[in-house]
């Protein structure tokens, strides 16, 4: 994907019902800090919105304090996502919650047609327990086997509720399933926020320091991400989280094929749940590259940015060597 | 007051007494139906001699349509076939792609403003030959305004240069399955599907909500009952808000309006528990005209746009599956709240695998909450089974068909989207009867047109356009077509206590015709003059309506 103009980035959560979806959103609503998101929902059915942060309701939108909105789109997103971008303040960034038996890979390439927007990545949600049993039901087994196609990033959810010794077999199964997606673990899709859309990774750093300071520039954006070059450091989990996510922060000193170097970090053999930064183009163009588990997407990057790349995967899933080759003079060359 | 009325015939469908001659009513219900001399008994009366020419028969009963279709002819008409507007005005039908574009062009000439949107509905090019219909044709028309027109099926839009640019559509790169592009990369100006169409259709001149009525559209829609008999017809799919709801009392509790208006509550958006909260307030706002306190689910999509659930072989062309409309688990929790609720749910299922889940989904409901008189009905239910059909009957369910699609459509089901076999058994009326299923048949208006005696001809001749008959052996005959557009449908709604029928206690309502339809040839039963109707007891001549 190549694009002049980026539109507001746009993450569209997919899954079946009772997969966790709704879980994730009220997760990524109270741990939105400071974002403006908008989350579309196609009912506000179990949406844990805290009535205190409610500054106003009309009709299919709820306001909330600190600049969040829920929108109800029932079955016209199409419009909503209008009426969204019309508004005199735009969020951040938009989560669309696709209806249980919705295909989001349809839901992307209709949000193609909007120009406003930019689909960043497809995150379907996948209960544990269930999602196998629930590919081969009569009725569903189909859908939910598009569903799981159609995924970037898989959360696999409920994992607490399936025993050690099945949690390989059903994660190869599901990377077959969807062409290889990034698999994130969770426990009540208990998942750092910063995974799916960090809001730091998306908006700063606009301008990447030569030499990485000891504390984040702005309290803001998640420390945990801006690290230091050349490290790998853990994320803290949340509770329930069953692994551990790791960044690697690479500072590229080459001139590269931006589109090569963002497809090969989206292939499946990096299993990176995310990755941006800019990199100097080979024309010498500096170029913003966003990867989202097997979604990446090339446009040009903001004034003032300076080459440097996030990546973050699951600990056990880093691929340090393979993704620091990408980067090095050889590499340089040779993509 | 006490009027009794003559005619020439009346048909009452009541077996007792199936033809009369005269009809008692007061206070807008029927006091009887027999001789003059029998009904002499109820008292002081006069006689009303005005339909002494015509035929009665109890009025219609639509059991499936929109009333959007009133606000749907405020845009340009470009069907292929002759279509009646609900000022009687009959528009003839555009048989080439240059008329479409002619018809267009006059409307254009008497548009002040070189900018106003041009909308237009109907078109269909399976009548052209299948000629894919581009944006360069519709620029014959306007290049500085942007048009639409949308296909009679609702599922294709086609529209000009103009409306493209002015959606953002006029642009390289763009890839989505609804959006066929040309030579030049550039979008031909063909949209299929309702998430690619709307956002060009509002530049079009279509509104944000193309499936609710409005205060012009639900009065035009009221005259299009009265010009074809109807005199209570569904609006199968809408939201309901506060806003329609006052609106559609109003509107509808003028002294002048024509029709009993039912209007059920469709399930998108909002959760099962909201479903049935919103229903049951629905109801307490429920008046005589304006019929609340029921709902619609959608199952699947449709099968010309191979957007229905098929089960196994799947569609004949080798297309995907289709899509499900609800997850079985809410249609679940709707069945077993609305059947505790008593609340009756109508659910619109077109392929086979999608009625399947229904007939799972209610049987499994009705083991929680037993119920023998739900009548919860199948609407379309076009390709239901006879083993289908006979887990329906011990189920207790209703049909509602859609007679009307196989006139429209029955060739392309024949010939790409189910094949030979199941095509001829589309729709299958016969069956569903031998069954004993409580059956209505349907148009769906807007997308075929109001009219139950043209959907009756369809059920009972089963001619598809190119004039093959189409399932010799779901042939239904007069006396059952008449039923299933009156009684039958009344059925479906839980209203034969009410309507459907010419008896003693029963609301006043009839179709007046100019002919007979039970002596009429079958193939002329569509072409009978209707004069227009008597809804409780008031009188609406369609000349005058």
């Amino acid at each position: 994907m190549d694009a002049k103009q980026a539109g507001i980035a746009v993450t569209i959560i997919g899954g079946y019902l009772g997969s966790g979806k709704t879980t994730l959103l009220n997760h990524l609503l109270q741990h939105a800090d400071g974002a403006r998101l908008a989350i579309m929902v196609n009912d506000f059915g179990d949406l844990a919105i805290d009535a205190a942060l409610i500054e106003s309701q009309q009709g299919d939108v709820i306001n909330l304090s600190g600049g969040c909105v829920c929108c109800s789109y029932g079955d016209d997103l199409s419009l909503s996502l209008q009426k969204l971008v019309s508004q005199e303040i735009k969020p951040d960034h938009v989560i669309i919650e696709a209806s249980g038996v919705a295909l989001p890979g349809a839901i992307g390439r209709s949000l193609s047609l909007q120009r406003a927007y930019r689909l960043e990545g497809i995150v379907v949600v996948a209960d544990a327990s269930t999602v196998q049993a629930n590919a081969s039901e009569k009725y569903i087994g189909d859908t939910v086997s598009r569903q799981l196609y159609d995924a970037d990033l898989l959360v696999l959810n409920k994992l607490d509720l399936l025993p050690t010794a099945e949690v390989e077999s059903l994660k190869q199964w599901l990377a077959e399933q969807s062409r290889y997606a990034s698999i994130i673990e969770a426990v009540h899709c208990s998942v750092p926020s910063s995974l799916l859309f960090n809001m730091s990774l998306v908006n700063v750093p606009d301008s990447w320091p030569d030499s990485w300071p000891d504390k984040r520039p702005d309290k803001r954006h998640d420390t945990r991400l801006a690290m230091p070059a050349d490290s790998l450091v853990g994320i803290e989990p949340n509770n329930h989280d069953v692994s551990v996510y790791v960044s690697l922060s690479i500072k590229p000193s080459f001139a590269m094929n931006a589109h090569a170097l963002a497809e090969q970090l989206a292939h499946k053999r990096l299993a990176l749940i995310r990755a941006k930064g800019f990199v100097r183009d080979t024309n010498n163009q500096l170029k913003t590259i966003q990867v989202v588990g097997r979604r990446w997407s090339v446009t040009d990057a903001p004034e003032g940015a300076q080459p440097g790349m996030v990546c973050i995967a699951q600990k056990n899933d880093m691929t340090e060597h393979a993704i620091k080759a990408l980067f090095s003079a050889d590499a340089a060359i040779s993509i | 007051m006490t009027t009794i009325y003559s005619a020439r015939k009346i048909i009452t469908m009541n077996p007792a007494r199936p033809y009369v001659t005269h009809v008692a009513v007061h206070d807008g219900r029927i006091l009887g139906a027999g001789s003059l001399k029998e009904l002499e008994g109820f008292g002081t009366y006069s006689l009303d001699e005005r339909f002494a020419n015509k035929i009665l028969m109890p009025g219609m009963v639509e059991g499936h349509s929109h009333a959007v279709e009133g606000k749907w002819w405020r845009y340009v008409y470009c069907g292929y076939h002759d279509r009646m507007d609900p000022h009687g005005k009959v528009w003839s039908g555009l048989t080439s792609i240059d008329e479409v574009i002619a018809r267009l062009q006059e409307k254009d000439a008497t548009l002040d403003n070189s900018t106003e949107a041009l909308t237009g509905w109907a078109i269909d090019p399976i009548y052209y030959d299948n000629r894919k219909i581009n944006r360069f044709d519709l620029d014959r028309v306007s290049t500085t305004r942007a048009i639409g027109v949308m296909h009679a099926s609702g599922h294709i839009m086609n529209v000009n240069t103009k409306a493209l640019e002015l959606a953002d559509y006029l642009r390289q790169g763009i890839e989505h399955d609804g959006v066929p592009l040309g030579d030049d990369g550039l979008p031909t100006g063909e949209l299929k599907g309702p998430d690619v169409m709307f956002p060009v259709g509002q530049q079009a001149g279509f509104d944000d909500n193309m499936l609710e009525f409005d205060e012009p559209g639900l009065i035009d829609f009221a005259r299009l009952c009265v010009r074809t008999g109807v005199t209570t017809a569904t609006d199968l799919a809408a939201e309901l808000n506060d806003d329609t709801v006052d609106m559609g009392n109003r509107i509808t509790g003028a002294d002048d309006f024509p029709v009993r208006i039912m209007s059920l509550r469709f399930h998108h958006g909002v959760t099962p528990e909201e479903l049935i909260t919103h229903t049951k307030a629905l109801a307490k706002k429920s008046t005589d005209r304006f019929r609340l306190g029921k709902i619609k689910v959608i199952a699947d999509g449709s099968i010309q746009g191979f957007s229905a659930r098929l089960n196994w072989p799947g569609y004949y062309n080798g297309a995907p599956n289709g899509l499900w409309y609800i997850a079985p688990q809410q249609m679940l929790s709707i069945y077993e709240m609305a059947l505790e609720a008593g609340i009756q749910v109508h659910t619109h299922t077109n392929g086979d695998e999608a009625t399947d889940l229904v007939l799972d989904t209610l049987e499994a409901a009705l083991k929680k909450h037993p119920c023998s008189h739900h009548r919860f009905t199948i609407q379309h239910g076009q390709m239901i089974n006879a083993a289908q059909y006979r887990r329906m009957a011990k189920l207790n369910m209703c049909v509602n068909h859609f007679a009307n699609h196989h006139f429209y459509w029955g060739d392309e089901h024949y010939r790409l989207t189910v094949g030979p076999e199941r095509a001829e058994r589309m729709n299958a009326c016969r069956t569903a009867l031998d069954n004993n299923i409580p059956m209505a048949i349907h148009s769906d208006a807007p997308v075929t047109p109001l009219s139950p005696l043209f959907t009756a001809w369809c059920a009972v001749n089963r001619l598809t356009h190119s004039g093959r008959t189409q399932g010799e052996h779901e042939k239904i005959s007069i006396e059952e077509a008449l039923y299933a557009i009156t009684l039958g449908a009344a059925y479906t709604l839980n209203m034969d206590n009410e309507i459907g029928s010419i008896e003693c206690g029963k609301q006043a309502d009839f179709a007046v015709l100019e002919e007979d339809p039970t002596t009429v040839s079958a193939m002329a039963l569509k072409d009978i003059k209707v004069w227009g109707t008597v809804q409780a007891g008031r009188v609406f001549a369609a000349s005058n309506i």
